[in-house]
């Protein structure tokens, strides 16, 4: 896999990196700049009070793994399972002067700890008057395609999207990654950083040295003039390949990838729209009050008058993730899916 | 004899059943026939059995994402199991569900639950439903010592014992919380002294022997059925395997699950005991065997051979009653 990400100014050193090992790169590297900086969540590093190997996981996709043994059991911390505990730890103690970095091993457990997060993080600032900041991050693993069934494959991305105080952050490959979560873990508001899981083993060049990618800006993968074609997430290798097949035939689409939902880059949508007039959203959520139907929403709103054809989205059908390989399989959105939508927005 | 010979025979069974059917799982995952991840039961058999072979259907169980063994004692179906363990459309929920979300209502077996501590709550709604309607149902959830430091857990039990509900907290400490010891993962000493606080009679037993884990929650059982409240049941009990089929398990000391299988066998146990007292023939448990294992072939190739779901009439269905 490439660099998809077109606003890349790699300067200096660069490797291919795992998504996995880039956000692993970025996490250690603020460790070692800012003490202040912890980890902590259910088996971040693992195997706490038992008799075997230490650093058992490093968490159960292995994205921390290594940090335990590098910075110790004070700054990378294995909790009880225990979310709720967690997340409100991580907030009180960014407000005290740290800078947590909470895993939620599966972002289905947010429900869990909802309260922390939507009522409590999200809210501080603004109830106390500008007065305090959270700089926290919640890392979470999103998506299906595991076979894992319907509490441990949702996206859940667009009911954080939703909430006011929270900054989402959904990197679609191993560069972006990187340097988002350099920018999350520096953030001073709380950051919901979800990673795919089945984008960790996805490389491309990453830079050794530490760089962060501000948040709302859009990257562009690949560009076009005939349609657009919005994704987030592992929706973003869809909508290239897609775009990829239908270059052969002539077709050109601009892939839009905001990597942050919020805030987002609605002005790099807008402008590729002003010149395609034909859009199409990506989005493994469900689609109901999800993020396809609000960019559709926005550029319905904002960018009415550049549109030549009806809008099209992509979706999750309105049914939670479904079990069986052959029901997971049809559920999640495909290239075949965003082909066939391309075509239809182009009166194929 | 304290037991009947039937009541021996059909505890040995079901534990037999649980865990031909888990080792079963374990081949049919690494063989590439079972999607998904599997959290398999083996060596914990005891307290399941223990807790359901005196249930009826109307008695509800919730279980956790280590639920197979629940299943089996609640008198589930092993083919309709098995089926939807494979992700079959004539799965016991038409493989919709998988291994963490395996539920056959019509058992009382309220589900497996991907969530840990997701299931004491709604254990405790089966149980007031139970109180409102006078139906003298019992509801017994099986926990985790993970899940005995979820909220979820902490405020169930309160309202269990504010309510009085009919409910029986099983605690299954097999030691990991995943792949994180329990004597880290509980702050306190004692998980049944930490519950005994909450203001109900806690208990803990040794969970790889039936008879006094039995014992206990028949006790407890009775309790609640006679409008006693809530109580604690702690089992300390052994994990055979990692907290997922394919987990290397690291974490855990040398020769660790080793000394377990040979000297903490619940039913080897089990086995040694009846056989001892003079309770059963070795004979009989092994003419058990030999069933279970054909049973348990069959319904693996009754699973293999079932049908997939269809995605054009079952992935839109069963979303709500009506829409």
């Amino acid at each position: 896999m490439t660099n998809n990400s077109n606003n890349a100014q790699v300067t200096g050193k660069t490797s291919i990196k795992t998504y996995r090992d880039a956000i692993n790169d970025a996490i250690r590297e603020e460790m070692r700049r800012d003490p202040t900086v912890i980890v902590l969540g259910e088996e971040v590093s693992g195997g706490a009070g038992c008799d075997g190997e230490d650093d058992a996981y490093g968490g159960v996709f292995g994205v921390t793994k290594g940090l335990m043994p590098e910075f110790g059991r004070e700054r990378v911390i294995d909790t009880p399972i225990s979310e709720a505990a967690i997340i409100g730890a991580a907030a009180g103690a960014a407000n005290n002067g740290l800078r947590p970095i909470a895993e939620l091993m599966f972002f289905d457990f947010i429900g869990v700890s909802f309260d922390q997060i939507f009522n409590q993080a999200a809210k501080f600032r603004y109830m106390f008057g500008g007065k305090s900041k959270t700089p926290m991050v919640i890392r979470g693993t999103v998506g299906g395609g595991w076979r894992a069934g319907a509490q441990h494959s949702s996206m859940l991305h667009s009911i954080v999207t939703h909430i006011a105080g929270l900054k989402v952050v959904m990197p679609s490959n191993a560069y972006d990654a990187k340097g988002l979560m350099v920018q999350a873990i520096r953030d001073d508001d709380p950051v919901i950083f979800l990673e795919h899981k089945v984008m960790y083993d996805n490389e491309c060049e990453v830079p050794d040295e530490q760089y962060a990618i501000p948040f709302g800006e859009a990257a562009f993968p690949r560009q076009g003039k005939d349609v657009t074609i919005v994704a987030i997430s592992n929706m973003v290798t869809h909508a290239i390949a897609a775009a990829d097949l239908l270059a052969q035939e002539g077709i050109s689409c601009d892939v839009i990838d905001p990597r942050t939902v919020s805030p987002m880059d609605d002005e790099a949508i807008l402008e590729s729209v002003e010149v395609t007039g034909r859009l199409v959203v990506v989005d493994e959520g469900n689609p109901r009050c999800g993020l396809a139907s609000d960019i559709a929403g926005i550029v319905a709103e904002k960018g009415f008058h550049s549109l030549r054809a009806p809008i099209r989205t992509v979706t999750a059908p309105h049914t939670p993730v479904p079990f069986a390989p052959e029901l997971e399989d049809a559920y999640l959105p495909n290239v075949d899916k965003v082909l066939a939508a391309v075509r239809e927005v182009l009166g194929a | 004899m304290p037991y009947q010979e039937e009541f021996l025979l059909r505890a040995y069974r079901s534990m037999r059943t649980i865990r031909e059917f888990e080792e079963r799982c374990i081949a049919e995952f690494m063989g590439g026939n079972v999607p998904g991840f599997v959290h398999a039961s083996n060596g914990q058999e005891a307290i399941a059995v223990a807790a359901c072979i005196d249930l009826s259907d109307s008695d509800i169980i919730g279980s956790t994402h280590r639920g197979h063994g629940h299943c089996i004692a609640k008198g589930c179906d092993i083919g309709g199991m098995m089926k939807e363990i494979m992700g079959r459309s004539t799965g016991l929920c038409k493989g919709k569900g998988g291994s963490m979300h395996i539920a056959d209502i019509d058992k009382g077996m309220l589900g497996a639950n991907a969530i840990v501590g997701g299931g004491p709550p709604l254990v405790n709604g089966a149980a007031l439903a139970s109180k409102t309607l006078g139906t003298k149902n019992v509801a017994i959830s099986f926990n985790g010592d993970g899940s005995a430091n979820q909220g979820t857990a902490m405020e169930a039990m309160n309202m269990a014992v504010v309510l009085q509900l009919p409910h029986v907290f099983i605690y299954e400490n097999n030691g990991y919380a995943e792949g994180t010891a329990a004597n880290y993962g509980l702050g306190c000493d004692s998980l049944t002294d930490r519950n005994a606080g909450f203001g109900m009679p806690a208990e803990c037993v040794d969970g790889n022997d039936f008879f006094a884990t039995y014992e206990a929650i028949k006790v407890a059982t009775q309790r609640a059925r006679d409008g006693g409240g809530p109580t604690s049941i702690e089992a300390k009990c052994v994990r055979f395997d990692g907290h997922f089929i394919g987990d290397p398990q690291l974490y855990r000391g040398k020769d660790e699950v080793k000394n377990a299988r040979k000297n903490q066998d619940c039913l080897k146990i089990f086995r040694d005991r009846v056989i001892k007292e003079g309770w059963l023939k070795a004979a009989a448990m092994n003419a058990i065997d030999k069933e279970i294992k054909a049973e348990i072939e069959q319904a693996v190739a009754d699973g293999l051979a079932a049908p997939h779901p269809d995605p054009a009439t079952d992935l839109m269905s069963d979303v709500y009653c009506s829409y």
